[in-house]
């Protein structure tokens, strides 16, 4: 039985998948937490659809993908910035517009010139069958992104609660939230690999919507955010040998259940709680 | 000797430079600001203000009175002009940490994870190292400004669960610990009880001794005569600028409102009835009221709360 249970490990490629999709899920998580604070989860979605041509084009010039991928990634962000400046049009609109734009010049170019990776790895991800050298860009793009992170949560955290105060404490509001989106573009890239673009918007919200159930409080936040990512990714990894299923699917599927666990039975912001507030301040009245 | 001397010079310098009580002074030169679609909300703005100063900034919504903050603060950049913090441009006097924000309650995302000892303590950022490590001379000044607004047991709530009042404190605390010379204040008495305001009006009087500068931007205009040594009236441009007595005039305050001001004017008959041809002028933003005590008939100039007018 037990030996059954390790088996997963006995395999190189499975243990890499689980490594890396942990790494990748605890940085994606990290990022969470800031993303959904602004309601500017959708720009991840955004951004993971857009980065689907510069994948396409970077392996059939036999770039590395990642390369191709921030600069779509960076294409589209400047895109939505500039459409927002120039028009009246919602951020939504905005965003919906230009990542369905790059989504389909990426599945326009895979289809015309097939290359080695096919829209289906692109969009539902292939952790399992990830080659080396790619499993290598994964975890450098994800340490550096870990470690600015590390060192600047506390600048980001004020840029997000208030921007004005930033100013006045002396931090550059525009310059920390262009290193932000920079992380958030490089970690999609990431988590391309994992989950897929279709999934990816998975990693960098519900683990941040989960923890922010639970914590009152931007550091334990973070902290409980990135634990639930990355126990997530590594069991969603892990049971994917059993399963046989595709890991993306079964990372975010426990990270679903986690949240629908939480939404019910969190101790403050949770709906039973609310309930017992409800029918405690009724009965208290008469 | 010539070296040690030099040292000593040098460490004088450095002592008296950057420390020394570089004058407190806000100074905002023929600023114009002009956004990127083409609207100039704010036109040749000047004024000037000096150490232990209390400014009211009142005018309509839309007079380009936020503008005027965010001019103040670097967040928009003067097609003309210039603002200058204690002689320093904006960007040196912000990094030196001069300047001090308390926004207005909308502006807040009240949900945000944070305690309210969090708050105060990012006052403190400006004066931390790369890592934003606390000291305990920050907890400390974040402690001392909590308590000096009456918020001390409060600073393990997260800040939803605060009462309008109790908010606006903590906003202020973070001000406080921030130790800024130029205190920006956004709407500080919208949706906060009398009480809290008195307090508020107390504190801002104690910093106005210590020497800082507050630019208070208000409906409440009932309050300006009240604590306010100096007036800006603003509507795209600055139509008046200086001490209260000469600035806050009836006349002034219908060029800056145009129509939007409630007016009541209560005069003969309504109020008495006898010969006394004095009337009472209210002007109101919807907040505090302020009443003019006309001395002769209603249709005369104003005079604020003449202490001479017995009734004849």
């Amino acid at each position: 039985m037990i030996t059954e249970l390790l088996v997963p490990f006995s395999y190189d490629y499975m243990v890499k998948a689980m490594w890396v999709s942990a790494l990748v899920g605890g940085v994606c998580a990290f990022l969470s937490a800031y993303l959904m604070l602004k309601g500017w989860s959708l720009m991840g979605d955004a951004l993971a659809h857009s980065i689907v041509p510069g994948v396409a084009a970077a392996y059939l010039m036999q770039w590395p993908y990642a390369a191709g991928a921030f600069i779509a990634g960076f294409l589209a962000s400047a895109g939505m910035a500039f459409v927002r400046q120039h028009t009246q049009l919602r951020e939504d609109a905005t965003i919906g517009l230009v990542f369905t734009t790059f989504f389909a010049a990426g599945l326009l170019l895979v289809s015309l010139y097939p290359t080695s990776v096919n829209v289906q790895t692109i969009v539902l991800g292939n952790i399992l069958g990830i080659s080396d050298e790619d499993a290598l860009q994964v975890v450098i793009i994800s340490l550096v992104s870990a470690a600015v992170l590390l060192l600047k949560w506390k600048d980001l955290m004020v840029v997000f609660f208030d921007e004005a105060h930033a100013r006045t404490v002396g931090l550059q509001p525009r310059v920390l939230k262009i290193v932000f989106f920079t992380l958030l573009s490089a970690c999609t890239v990431a988590a391309l690999q994992t989950v897929g673009s279709c999934l990816v918007i998975a990693m960098v919200v519900t683990p941040g919507a989960t923890a922010y159930l639970l914590c009152d409080r931007f550091e334990r936040l973070l902290m409980l955010s990135v634990a639930i990512g990355v126990a997530t990714s590594f069991v969603g990894a892990y049971l994917s040998y059993f399963l046989d299923g595709a890991t993306g699917g079964v990372i975010v599927t426990l990270q679903t259940l986690l949240f629908l666990a939480t939404f019910y039975l969190a101790p403050k912001h949770g709906v039973l709680a609310s309930r017992r507030r409800i029918s405690g301040a009724v009965e208290v009245k008469p | 000797m010539d070296v040690a001397r030099d040292s000593r010079q040098n460490r004088e310098g450095e002592r008296t430079s950057p420390a020394s009580p570089r004058a407190t002074s806000l100074s905002v030169r023929d600023v114009t600001v002009t956004y990127p679609n083409g609207t100039t909300a704010v036109q040749d703005a000047s004024f000037e203000l000096r150490a232990g100063t209390i400014c009211a900034l009142v005018g309509v919504n839309g007079s380009g009175k936020s503008t005027l903050f965010k001019a103040i603060m670097g967040f928009v950049t003067p097609r003309q002009g210039a603002v200058r913090i204690c002689g320093l441009p904006m960007q040196e006097a912000l990094r030196a940490n001069f300047v001090a924000y308390v926004p207005q309650s909308e502006e807040v995302d009240w949900n945000f994870p944070v305690l309210v000892e969090d708050v105060v303590m990012m006052g403190r950022y400006g004066h931390m190292g790369f890592l934003r490590l606390p000291s305990k001379m920050d907890h400390a000044k974040v402690e001392e400004a909590l308590e000096r607004v009456g918020m001390g047991a409060f600073r393990k709530r997260q800040i939803g669960e605060l009462s309008g009042g109790q908010k606006k404190r903590v906003f202020l605390a973070r001000a406080l610990a921030q130790e800024g010379r130029i205190i920006l204040l956004d709407e500080p008495f919208t949706g906060v009880d009398v009480k809290t305001e008195t307090e508020i009006i107390g504190l801002m009087k104690e910093l106005r001794d210590q020497g800082h500068v507050m630019l208070v931007s208000t409906h409440n205009l009932g309050s300006v005569p009240d604590f306010c040594d100096q007036v800006v009236l603003i509507n795209r441009t600055i139509l008046a600028a200086g001490p209260t007595a000469r600035v806050f005039t009836q006349a002034n305050l219908e060029r800056a409102f145009g129509g939007v001001l409630r007016h009541f004017q209560l005069a003969g008959t309504a109020l008495h009835e006898d010969d006394d041809t004095r009337s009472v002028t209210v002007l109101t933003d919807d907040e505090r009221p302020l009443v003019f005590y006309g001395q002769k008939r209603p249709d005369q100039g104003p005079l604020r709360r003449s202490e001479d007018g017995e009734p004849s």
